[in-house]
């Protein structure tokens, strides 16, 4: 008996040294995985915590140094599409208008535009006096050249398809600036948040040149892209107050976390739920709605998928605030149609709730549409989402309770890119849509001529309201087509939306002012230390 | 001479293999590229933009053969993602990578022989045996969790050493080395506890042959013994180990330089991985293969040293 023990308890400590070191394998292999990928906004999520401002002592400069998980893609602001590099360069750029905290549109170098009567015509008129970083001043001409550029009015190819509607640019002074569409398109003011850049200056790519509150100083690939504060900023209400910003490439987030607790950096942009609880007290952690769909899109071309009785039984049977508290650890706001409650001024509310969790009535549904015995569904997820993954696997778990034998596809990134997203070959999928300023780019996936609409969502009343709020100028108006629209995707149970996962930012004690927008967006102008 | 001349014909072909193989998996990936580069969000007309730029409407054979004739020519190219010539940022890249082979190599050296000797000496003896089973955690341990270790204890906790990043030799040699420390001790820990355990077995191994015998008998002193025969025996495996640590930080260790944020060779090959980056990666991996290559040959040269009755031509 004692030998036998001895045996056991041998054999117990080797289980366990292996599986020490097959599972110091296997995390070792996902730690140089997750670094490659780029564009995309990964989940994370974290407690709401408010700032305090009691009357606290604002001390002048300062360095923050920011950790930032991705290296920019491009520094030129018309040739970079990652978020991340973006809310960086952001601080460098300038245009027309900037995004505000409401989703709405904040007079940025124009200082009020005009709007003809058949919503064709855009008159801007720009502040004077503004000057670029080089020293040269802003006027009408550099709108033209940064508009023509991305218009593809210059005779090149358009850099942007936001711009590819203008027919004309004039510019009748040095302060202003008139545009003619080809046709209305009421989204077309929201994309003038895009940079307005000096003329004829090609080498954006190595040295950016903007008007923005901060001037770009150097970028070392893989180390660092740093910012210093430009003093002859134009805009002294939103004058910056801290000297350097220096954005670190640290793509390990454990090891950024380790280096706030040290003090070697200052901020982390997107920390996640264990990273918050590893800082403990004494920083300032903001967390809240990031402007991001995260859904599982059903494939609404593919049997048993294309009844709308079907649709709507799935919805019935998955518990969101279940998938909220298991899978964000409670951090995350729940949808109930294609748009975050980030985008104040948009946001239908009311629809989180239509389909109160009920697995009875998601039986009787499936009764209805002639599936009284379930079906079998593959839900297709890219694996490198560890939070889509998850997500997967609890409503694997609940629609099972209604009957529908769920199995999980893990695909990687690319093959997701291709199969589902160009070519809409899978039948249900989980994944997070970045959230964008105008409701157009956000609702517009699901028209029916939308050339990646993966949804493969078609209906002739949507498309109506969508293409009424693409050209309706009175902002209440086309507030409430849109809001109409979402109503619409959730009646149609176009797919099942799941929650907006909180961002979740943490930095030094006394460093405050940030502010969350409804696009990723660092705004280093706002913020500042305090006296310790 | 023959063999030297075999030496460069496998060469030449292992590197040809290598990026036929690169260029074909490339091919095989799914997705677009330019797509893949610039993600969901991106507009329609960047991507076609980025689609023509990267030479995507030609054939893969005629890519091939273009990226083979710019690189003998000295072309390496331009990156997608970083809009500069490959070479550039590959020169950029390789002091770190190199002062963190050299620092973790000296490191593995200076612990590793001195104490692989002593264990073999007090073969049996208590401190041997905690030698060698703290030796078997350090084989055991992975090096990204060492890392973090590390971190946590001479960075967060004794702030001794920064978190994270380099500092260049040119600005503050103080600081390289500062920064450099950890990285390499976390490289080292795994490197010298491998050769200790070789030195170990193979001195072992060789004080129980007949020439030891011999020169025992002969009332030679044990210390010469040890230095003068054994020890020379004993390095052929301990080399093959080194060269292989050597080659291995030398292509980029890549999860030590992403745990620091090292901006190396091993940093720039998981992120231009990550950006579909072909003509980086291209170069990166014959550079690896160069290294590799070069290194067992320089392996193979250093037998002749220490043993000259290995011969080269076999």
């Amino acid at each position: 008996m004692a030998i036998l023990k001895k045996k056991l308890a041998l054999g117990i400590s080797t289980l366990s040294l292996l599986a020490v070191i097959i599972t110091g394998c296997g995390s070792n292999s996902t730690a140089s995985n997750s670094v490659g990928n780029s564009a995309n906004t990964t989940a994370s999520n974290e407690s709401n915590q408010t700032v305090q401002n009691s009357g606290e002592k604002v001390m002048a400069g300062g360095t923050v140094r920011v950790a930032m998980s991705t290296e920019p893609d491009n520094l030129d602001p018309y040739l970079s599409a990652a978020t991340d590099t973006n809310s960086m360069m952001d601080n460098v750029f300038d245009g027309l208008f900037e995004a505000g905290e409401n989703s709405d549109l904040v007079p940025a170098i124009a200082s009020s535009y005009q709007v003809s009567e058949d919503g064709l015509t855009y008159t801007f008129t720009l502040k004077q006096g503004i000057k670029f970083h080089n020293g040269a001043d802003l006027t009408s001409k550099d709108v033209y050249y940064s508009y023509a550029k991305l218009s593809g009015l210059n005779g090149q190819e358009p850099l942007s398809s936001k711009f590819s509607g203008i027919e004309s640019i004039d510019t009748p002074d040095d302060y202003s600036v008139v545009i003619k569409l080809k046709e209305k398109n009421a989204a077309f003011l929201a994309a003038n948040i895009i940079a307005i850049v000096p003329k004829d200056y090609e080498q954006q790519s190595e040295k950016p040149i903007g008007a923005g509150p901060y001037k770009f100083v150097e970028y070392k690939p893989g180390q660092e892209l740093v910012l210093e504060k430009n003093e002859n900023f134009y805009n002294k209400d939103h004058a910056p107050v801290i000297d350097k910003v220096e954005f670190k490439i640290m793509p390990d987030a454990n090891a950024s976390v380790l280096a706030l607790q040290s003090g070697d950096i200052d901020m982390i942009p997107g920390i996640s739920s264990q990273g918050v609880l590893q800082l403990g007290d004494g920083y300032t952690v903001i967390s809240g709605p990031q402007n991001m769909v995260q859904l599982m899109a059903l494939n609404n071309s593919v049997k048993p998928l294309n009844d709308v009785k079907v649709r709507q039984a799935i919805n019935y049977a998955i518990d969101k605030d279940a998938i909220i508290q298991t899978v964000a650890e409670g951090n995350g706001t729940k949808l109930g149609s294609n748009m975050s409650p980030a985008m104040k001024m948009y946001y239908q509310e009311g629809l989180e709730d239509y389909y109160k969790t009920n697995v009875d009535k998601a039986k009787e549904l499936l009764n209805e549409a002639g599936y009284p015995n379930g079906f079998d569904l593959t839900i297709t997820v890219p694996s490198n989402y560890q939070f889509h993954v998850d997500t997967a696997q609890v409503i694997a778990d609940q629609l099972k309770k209604a009957g529908i034998n769920a199995t999980i596809k893990q695909i990687e990134w690319s093959s997701w890119l291709e199969d589902v997203y160009n070519n809409a070959k899978y039948e249900s999928t989980i994944v997070g849509l970045t959230g964008k300023l105008d409701p157009q780019e956000v609702l517009g996936r699901y028209e029916t001529t939308y050339a990646k609409n993966f949804f493969k969502f078609s209906n002739a009343d949507f498309d109506k309201l969508i293409s009424e709020g693409k050209i309706e100028i009175n902002e209440a108006k086309r507030a409430d087509l849109y809001k109409q629209a979402q109503t619409l995707l959730t009646e149609q149970a176009a797919a099942v939306f799941i929650m907006d996962p909180n961002r979740t930012v943490a930095m030094k004690g006394n460093l405050k002012g940030f502010k969350m927008y409804p696009v990723q967006k660092y705004d280093f102008a706002e913020m500042y230390y305090t006296e310790q | 001479m023959r063999f030297y001349i075999r030496k460069l014909i496998t060469f030449i072909s292992t590197l040809v293999l290598v990026s036929v193989i690169t260029f074909l998996v490339f091919q095989v990936l799914p997705g677009d590229p330019a797509q893949i580069i610039l993600g969901v969000d991106a507009d329609p007309q960047q991507i076609a933009a980025l689609h023509e730029a990267m030479g995507l409407d030609r054939s893969a054979g005629e890519r091939y053969l273009m990226w083979i004739k710019d690189t003998l020519s000295g072309d390496f190219g331009t990156s997608v993602r970083y809009h500069r010539p490959v070479a550039d940022l590959l020169l950029e890249r390789l002091p770190v990578t190199l002062s963190l082979a050299l620092f973790s190599l000296g490191l593995t050296l200076i612990i590793g022989l001195p104490l692989g000797i002593y264990i073999a000496r007090r073969d049996g003896k208590l401190s041997s045996l905690l030698l060698s089973l703290f030796t078997q955690l350090g084989v055991s341990v992975p090096s990204f969790w060492l890392a973090f270790i590390l971190i946590l204890l001479f960075s967060v906790t004794f702030k001794l050493f920064p978190t994270y990043g380099y500092t260049s030799w040119s600005t503050n040699p103080l600081g390289a080395i500062r920064s450099l420390f950890l990285p390499s001790l976390a490289l080292a820990i795994p490197g010298f506890a491998v050769v200790i355990r070789y030195l170990r077995n193979t001195l072992l191994d060789q004080s129980r042959m007949d020439y030891v015998r011999t020169a025992r008998s002969k009332g030679l002193h044990e210390k010469g013994i040890m230095y003068h025969h054994i020890l020379r025996n004993g390095l052929i495996p301990v080399i093959t180990i080194v060269g292989l640590l050597i080659a291995d930080t030398l292509g980029g260790s890549i999860v030590v330089e992403n745990v620091f944020a090292l901006p190396g060779i091993g940093n720039l090959l998981v992120s231009s991985i990550g950006a579909r980056d072909l003509p980086l990666v291209q170069t990166m991996v014959l550079y690896i293969a160069v290294i590799v290559v070069s290194i067992n040959f320089i392996v193979d040269m250093l037998y002749k040293v220490i043993d000259p009755r290995i011969r080269l031509k076999r």
